[in-house]
């Protein structure tokens, strides 16, 4: 994914719940800068959206919404995510947001109103397929299937594999992974990497064992990159 | 958390899972297991399933007898073999009526155990070599009769034996339990199977599930595999060797290139602990009766408490590991048998190590002679210590472990202690066979 689909976060730190729904949808995301930086002429913003906790500072919320709209180029879609008390204050801002969400939000409504913001701006492009030679997985249903055959995967495996299969090619250490695909969750530290990318493979089978291979003293990668040009390695 | 059990309700409508299976494991270390229909899975996960505790071995108390059971959605797989692969498992945790961690469940035992480890800093591994037999007869009740004549890693390709080994390899593996190495063992129709190390918590699942699928996949074939210690007299028992490390995160904290074998002051204090506290953990890691049959001087079982770099007479063993491979360096604790309940024994011996790690136990000095040579003198002389030579004695040295105690809980221990003596008082009113016909001829 490029860096002009990047989603806006506020506040920093991001609300947890919020940070793992991005990352699950494969949303990539940072933290807003200051106003001041925003306000800036010579910065640059163009970013996928922006999604407003107003919840625990509202006045820096919307101020943040009121310069990200006044722009040249308006950040939009911008979801706001609001407490049921302060909902009085979406009367005069109609024009600060595309749509809110009530706290504390359900993730899949979270999903599911990400989606179809990014629908309506025209810009719904989200694979639902990820495929990699034999490897095919569906993002929608949480299929695996290598060879046409269903592989039956632990919620982490297909997770890590999904992940993997994204960008082939890419070396990732056991550090990124941890933090990409576990998150904060994770319960056996860093071997917990190289035990699942062992289970995975017994899953994957003999033949297609080899599809991710280790990178010594670096990590793992699956397959090779798709531009031929391009470097693998870290 | 909720994302996972999403997926788990994903996967089941995808791969038209038609049944569930809820397992959790009783004190004494045998899988239960309650099955839901797909319609059921959600209310399991939002509520647990009541049920009542004082039919299950341990979790008896019959005033606070209901508990409840909450499926963990990170260890749902399917079962490839069971119904033409339309049935999962999850592992349950079990928790009492005001909705506290059940003290008589063996897996809270050992979370809270790698909890404690983990506040010092410590993750523990665990890669257990599995020994079995598979006999010809399918009916247990029956003597059991021998399935191959093979011995230590026969290539015996065209039998019976060889092909369940392999097919239950392959189940194995479907389920994401990766398999280091298997072979045939010393005895004949004895196997063994190695499995890859992990993290304890899931060591402990796959074993459970590992009993399961070799002792489900024999019956298929109306042959009947055993987990029993020592099923067959004169021939090796079976053991489950557990070869132990901890983890400072990514980095080994057993391994210090500098040290002798390898082995960090950790894992020397931890093999200390293991040494000092080994009688006491004895019960739990080998439970039955018929566990003390396997632990007799002239067969590849250890006898002592002792340890040596390569000697597999001692009862901790430091394998010998290439320097660089920083990961492998490990010790192995070689009295366990495969009876044991995983969950119980896991706890029990990491208390053991950590014991060491924070007292600074010292190590005492290598074995090196092949101590099945030496008699009872030699080795008290020596300042060796026996194991116990029998479920009692092990008894005896657990009643009085207050490191035991703590590890397993009030609960736990009360209980085992309780149902082990009687399993002891069982056997010791037995007249056996072997009395009759030594001594009602002559008396």
């Amino acid at each position: 994914m490029s860096a002009d689909e990047t989603f806006l976060v506020f506040p920093d730190p991001a609300p947890p719940e919020l940070v793992r729904c991005l990352e699950f949808g494969d949303y990539h995301w940072e933290p807003a800068p200051e106003i001041n930086v925003l306000k800036n002429p010579e910065t640059v913003a163009s970013w996928t959206g922006a999604v407003v906790a107003t919840d625990t500072t509202p006045e820096a919320a919307w101020a943040l919404c009121t310069v990200l709209r006044r722009g040249d180029v308006p950040t939009e879609p911008l979801l706001v995510l609001i407490a049921p008390s302060q909902l009085e204050d979406l009367d005069t801002r109609s024009e600060l947001f595309d749509d809110f969400l009530i706290t504390p939000f359900h993730p899949r409504e979270l999903e599911a109103r990400i989606k179809q913001l990014l629908w309506r701006a025209g810009r719904g492009k989200r694979p639902e397929l990820v495929t990699y030679g034999p490897i095919e997985l569906n993002l929608e249903t949480y299929q695996a299937v290598v060879d046409g055959r269903a592989l039956d995967l632990t919620y982490m495996e297909y997770e890590l594999l999904r992940f993997l299969a994204a960008t082939p090619g890419r070396v990732f250490t056991r550090e990124t992974l941890l933090n990409r695909v576990w998150g904060y969750e994770y319960y056996g530290g860093a071997r917990t990497v190289d035990v699942h990318v062992r289970r995975l493979r017994a899953k994957l089978g003999e033949e297609h064992s080899h599809l991710i291979q280790t990178i010594r003293s670096v990590g793992y990668k699956l397959g090779q990159s798709r531009w031929k040009d391009e470097r693998s390695g870290p | 958390m909720e994302r996972q059990q999403e997926y788990v309700l994903r996967a089941v409508e995808e791969r038209n899972v038609k049944l569930i299976r809820l397992w959790f494991t009783d004190v004494l270390g045998q899988l239960k297991s309650v099955a839901i229909s797909p319609v059921e899975l959600e209310t399991a996960f939002d509520e647990g399933m009541h049920f009542d505790g004082s039919a299950i071995d341990g979790f008896s108390r019959v005033q606070e007898s209901d508990v409840l059971a909450r499926p963990d959605p990170s260890t749902f797989e399917l079962m490839p073999w069971a119904d033409k692969g339309t049935t999962a498992r999850m592992f349950c945790d079990i928790f009492d009526h005001s909705d506290n961690a059940f003290g008589g469940d063996p897996r809270h035992v050992l979370r809270r155990n790698l909890d404690r480890a983990r506040e010092a800093g410590y993750s523990f591994f665990v890669a257990p070599e599995m020994e079995f037999f598979y006999f010809a007869d399918g009916e247990p009740s029956h003597a059991p009769t021998l399935l191959d004549s093979g011995s230590y890693f026969d290539l015996t390709t065209s039998d019976v034996a060889s092909d369940l080994r392999r097919e239950t390899i392959s189940v194995l593996e479907t389920m994401g339990i990766p398999v280091e190495y298997s072979f045939h063992e010393d005895s004949p129709s004895q196997h063994e199977i190695d499995l890859r190390y992990t993290d304890a918590m899931s060591m402990a699942d796959q074993v459970m599930t590992f009993r399961l699928v070799v002792r489900e996949l024999a019956m298929e074939r109306g042959r009947f595999a055993s987990f029993m210690p020592k099923p067959l007299e004169g021939m090796q028992g079976s053991g489950m060797h557990l070869h132990l490390s901890l983890f400072e995160g990514d980095d080994n904290a057993f391994h210090d290139p500098d040290a002798p074998f390898s082995l960090s002051l950790i894992g020397r204090q931890f093999m200390a602990g293991l040494l000092v506290h080994a009688r006491e953990i004895t019960a739990i890691t080998n439970q039955l009766v018929n566990s003390y049959k396997r632990l007799v001087v002239g067969y590849e079982a250890p006898v002592w408490v002792s340890w040596a770099t390569n000697n597999r007479s001692a009862l901790v063993r430091v394998p010998v590991t290439k320097p660089d491979k920083t990961t492998s360096t490990r010790i192995e604790y070689r009295s366990p048998d495969p009876s044991c309940n995983p969950y119980l024994a896991f706890s029990v011996i990491l208390a053991a190590g950590m014991e060491g790690i924070k007292q600074g136990y010292e190590l005492p000095p290598e074995t090196t002679e092949n101590i099945f040579e030496f008699d009872a003198n030699e080795m008290t002389k020596r300042g060796l210590q026996p194991l116990p030579q029998s479920l009692s004695e092990a008894l005896d040295a657990m009643e009085g472990s207050t490191l035991v105690r703590e590890a397993l809980g009030e609960h736990i221990f009360e209980w085992f202690i309780r149902n082990k003596r009687n399993e002891w008082r069982d056997y010791k009113t037995h007249v056996s066979q072997w009395e009759l016909e030594r001594y009602l001829p002559s008396w």
